[in-house]
């Protein structure tokens, strides 16, 4: 196993090193500056195609849009427990069922004033569920949804990583969670609404949904959840804690060997990145005004592996374009051939993990490296020409 | 107490089930370190092959192609998973979180290419006459079908003991398991070895798949339905051990039967997922560990 974690972790540190900035940079501007320039140039890009978006898309375009950018919110989470972390999670879709569920039980409550949800006069039930009455207030379900699941997998991880349960175990255990999370919800009729979930929701907080207007606040509030969950993934990243982070990823028993405590550092991202999933699927409820057991069991959850691996994991930018392109890419391969979609993403897993285990992101650095090799190349031609 | 020997039954018949399917993957993930996703595509595989057989052969013959059945399940999924080993798994050796994503990727694949060529419906395969029925016993019916499957499982875990205990090629094996590096130096083709695992792990994966064509109806999700267990049985069971996924099928299948009945269905898999965790704070490395020096 230590061979395996070592290889492991040099596929994924095994990160180029800076381009240093040689002499004889001439008129060409440094690499340190032009890397500012691109990512100035990526914020401007991004922050034009939320301004425009809601101008030229039809409302029903918008509000996939908006359901993408809360994928991208889950798949920022989830990097930081895979990519940064090491920990892969086949479970996040709990997560995010959990912050769905908890924000759709409060608006279903709103919805049926004082008496009881739709779902629950068809399944026979007579009082109000006593683990629902506390979410008739959005001061305690509005939070719930974050920090249920923050809680659940701080509880989860603290009782694993302590017995160094990791890697592919925990891998399975999460997934046999999803899959028990499922079924515990498809079961509980009465107080989950069954294999339907939780439907119906017509109204948020006054604003009325399915309309033009409601679509494009809730794109921004999507669009808003993004750049903020992005901020603190770089935040944390970049912190102290980050960098512990990414050593525990590659060499957890020479952390622990240097006197820090990896279980305390694995809990806590482990129940960031939850909580980054539940503030997803309290999102997800009001853009998509339902939920599922379909959203939250095996097979989501390893889809929300798939934006993560395609965008780029250990990178910053890459889950977000890799949720945005894999969701649209499964929503117009579903409109034109319904099973080609489970042959792409098929291919999609096997081509990424075994040519190109660094996503998107990692061919793009590959590109860019060209590129400045060649510059490179120019400069050293036109260097030699000068002299002689 | 009289539920007490029918849930007893019906558990037996779902351990033997997991533990089929458990042995494949607790070889390949104690041996070569590699979490087969596909592992649930070949029992489906298998669970196909007297369908297309019985289609073949006819309505009347539906005993023997039943038959004739096993070891082509056996051979049909063994040779998908020695392909699978042969093209992709090789490439990823050493990267276990990475093989899990690229063999699930393969499952997408192969379901939808068995919903593609048998269509997305369930479908039922006829039992042969001689299996259908039950045997009473006191106020027990016991099914002639769970009988078999529970004797067929049986048989096949004598052979597979015997195997690893007494022939050269099992002792091969428990020596790259338990030292890969200290094998290859012995002069054991460890690439021979592993092919050979995967192979035999995969078609006994097959034989489960027309085993549980006698249990209910088959379609092409239905290795999504058992892999999930079946991966808890060797995280139970400890990797590469035999006599813990014995036990570890034991103690889920039962475990789950006597849970269904006490509360429900839905309920019962959070209660064993909730005792697996309690469990592993006792015994992280599952019942049956490979003691080693190494650290991790």
């Amino acid at each position: 196993m230590a061979a395996t974690t070592a290889t492991e972790g040099e596929v994924l540190s095994a990160q180029p090193p800076g381009p240093d900035p040689g002499p004889g940079t001439g008129g060409e501007p440094a690499p340190t500056a032009r890397r500012a320039l691109r990512q100035g140039l990526a914020v401007a890009v991004a922050l034009v195609v939320v301004v425009v978006a809601p101008l030229v898309l039809s409302e029903f375009r918008l509000a996939l849009l908006a359901k993408y950018l809360v994928f991208a919110v889950v798949a920022i989470g989830l990097n930081l427990a895979w990519g940064y972390g090491g920990m892969l999670s086949l479970g996040h879709g709990v997560f995010f069922g959990l912050g769905a569920y908890c924000t759709a039980m409060h608006f279903k409550l709103a919805d049926a004033r004082s008496g009881l949800p739709d779902f629950m006069t068809w399944s026979g039930v007579e009082s109000l569920p006593a683990i629902w009455a506390p979410f008739r207030s959005a001061w305690f379900a509005l939070p719930a949804a974050v920090l249920v699941p923050m809680v659940l997998a701080a509880l989860l991880g603290a009782s694993v990583f302590r017995r160094r349960v990791r890697g592919a175990y925990f891998a399975l255990l999460t997934q046999a969670l999803a899959a028990a999370f499922a079924i515990l919800l498809v079961g509980q009729q009465g107080l989950t609404g069954g294999t339907n979930g939780l439907t119906n929701i017509t109204e948020v907080f006054g604003l009325e949904l399915g309309n033009p207007r409601s679509t494009q606040v809730l794109f921004f509030v999507a669009a808003g959840a993004v750049a903020a969950t992005f901020l603190i993934a770089r935040q944390v990243v970049q912190s102290r804690f980050g960098r512990l982070l990414m050593a525990v990823r590659d060499g957890e028993d020479r952390v622990r060997f240097l006197g820090y405590d990896a279980n305390r550092v694995k809990v806590l991202a482990f129940s960031l990145s939850a909580g980054m999933a539940g503030l997803a699927g309290a999102l997800f409820v009001p853009i998509v005004g339902i939920v599922s057991p379909a959203n939250v069991g095996v097979v989501p959850s390893i889809e929300m592996v798939i934006w993560v691996a395609i965008g780029g994991r250990a990178t910053l930018a890459g889950p977000i374009v890799g949720a945005l392109v894999v969701s649209s890419a499964h929503t117009s391969l579903s409109e034109w051939y319904p099973g080609g979609w489970l042959y792409l993403q098929g291919a999609l897993f096997v081509v990424t993990m075994v040519w190109a285990p660094r996503g998107l992101a990692g061919l793009a650095e590959v590109v860019r490296r060209r590129r400045e090799h060649d510059r490179a190349g120019a400069r050293a031609e036109v260097a030699v020409g000068t002299a002689s | 107490m009289d539920f007490v020997l029918p849930q007893l039954f019906a558990g037996l018949g779902i351990a033997a089930v997991l533990l089929l399917i458990a042995l494949g993957l607790t070889f390949t993930f104690g041996q070569m370190n590699v979490i087969n996703m596909a592992h649930g595509e070949f029992i489906m595989a298998g669970a196909y092959a007297p369908y297309v057989l019985q289609g073949v052969l006819g309505a009347g013959l539906a005993g023997l192609a039943f038959g004739v059945a096993l070891p082509v399940a056996f051979l049909v999924s063994g040779l998908a998973g020695l392909v699978l080993e042969r093209t992709l798994i090789r490439r990823m050796y050493g990267r276990p979180l990475d093989t899990l994503l690229v063999t699930w990727g393969i499952s997408l694949v192969l379901q939808q290419l068995a919903r593609d060529l048998f269509g997305a419906p369930n479908v039922q395969v006829a039992a042969p006459t001689w299996l259908q029925g039950a045997l009473a016993v006191g106020p027990l019916d016991l099914s002639f079908a769970r009988l078999a499957i529970i004797a067929l499982v049986s048989a096949i875990v004598a052979v597979v003991g015997v195997y690893l205990a007494r022939l050269p090629h099992g002792r091969r094996m428990r020596a790259v398991m338990q030292n890969r590096q200290l094998a290859g130096c012995s002069g054991i083709d460890t690439d021979r070895v592993d092919q050979l695992t995967f192979f035999v792990g995969s078609g006994l994966a097959g034989v489960a798949g027309v085993a549980l064509t006698l249990l209910g109806p088959i379609g092409p999700s239905i290795g999504t339905f058992y892999i999930v267990d079946a991966f808890l049985v060797v995280i139970v069971g400890g990797l590469g051990q035999l006599r813990g996924a014995v036990v570890a099928a034991l103690f889920l299948g039962l475990l789950n039967s006597f849970l269904e009945y006490g509360s429900n269905a839905s309920l019962a898999k959070v209660l064993v997922f909730a005792a697996i965790v309690v469990f592993l704070q006792f015994r992280p490395q599952g019942l049956v560990a490979l003691r080693t020096r190494a650290l991790t």
